[in-house]
């Protein structure tokens, strides 16, 4: 249950560029949202994607998931049969600004990407005393 | 290499009629790919790939988030049935946005060509993919015959 990838710094943005340059198809990820009082969750199924193959990043309240496959293919392998007919990953999300972006966490465990996005803690609910008298 | 598994369907510029083909034969679901007798509807719960080599069948299945444990893998001649579970668990105290992750039994069944050899078979679950490897059989290679 190590971190992944560090939500890198808005300016570091070679990935998206290099996403955007290739003309290639994208699998969007089947994915999971809630929220509870303290933050919202995702899970996102990047099956064949390896922690270092992996980078997650907030670019000006857009999140932005990408994931490459690595699998071990032998030389001269034909496809006899293929549902998966693209070995990259991409989904993005825009945040809301209660959404604690610099405070992300990130888990892959066997192709499941988990992300919590804390909120601000002004934005968490909490109880107000009533005063008697 | 990994093209050959993905893409061999799709180099450009087949690969936009492919895609557009498959996408026609989603709208009329009567053309497309040669279906097996066994196919199941596109978008069935693990994504399945086969490859092949002179030497070995390869079977992918991309099932992430599973227990190894709970594969149930078996193969009957040339015929590869895989079976399972996987629970996504609900947080009772968040209010869902999407809920887009398969939950539940999964089951697939996979013919492979004639040739293999099953009792050979391995089987290796990494980064949520299983992958099953089924070796064929000895090509039947043309003997010389000397005359005397």
């Amino acid at each position: 249950m190590t971190p992944t990838q560090e939500v890198t710094n808005p300016d570091k943005t070679e990935t998206v560029q290099s996403s955007t340059r290739e003309q290639e198809f994208l699998l969007r990820p089947a994915t999971d949202i809630s929220e509870d009082a303290h933050g919202i969750t995702v899970l996102a199924d990047m099956p064949g994607v390896s922690k270092d193959r992996l980078n997650v990043q907030v670019d000006q309240n857009q999140l932005l998931i990408e994931g490459t496959m690595a699998i071990d293919v032998p030389t001269g392998m034909e496809a006899l049969y293929a549902d998966v007919r693209a070995t990259r990953y991409g989904a993005s999300f825009q945040l809301s600004p209660e959404l604690e972006t610099d405070r992300i966490e990130a888990n892959l465990v066997d192709g499941v990407l988990a992300l919590r996005i804390p909120k601000r803690a002004e934005f968490r609910p909490h109880r107000i005393e009533v005063q008697a008298g | 290499m990994l093209q050959s598994l993905f893409s061999s369907f799709d180099s450009d510029p087949f690969g936009v009629a492919q895609r557009l083909e498959d996408e026609m034969a989603q709208l009329h679901s009567s053309w497309g790919w040669p279906a097996g007798i066994r196919s199941v509807r596109r978008g069935t719960f693990p994504p399945v790939n086969v490859g092949a080599t002179p030497e070995r069948v390869d079977v992918y299945l991309f099932a992430a988030g599973l227990d190894p444990k709970s594969i149930d893998l078996s193969i009957q001649q040339n015929v590869l049935t895989v079976s399972g579970n996987r629970q996504s668990p609900t947080n009772e105290e968040a209010s869902y946005y999407r809920r887009e992750r398969f939950d539940g039994d999964f089951r697939r069944v996979i013919a492979l060509p004639d040739d293999v050899d099953p009792d050979r078979t391995v089987a290796t679950y990494r980064d949520g993919v299983l992958r099953i490897t089924v070796p064929r059989r000895e090509a039947v290679r043309p003997r010389q015959i000397t005359v005397n």
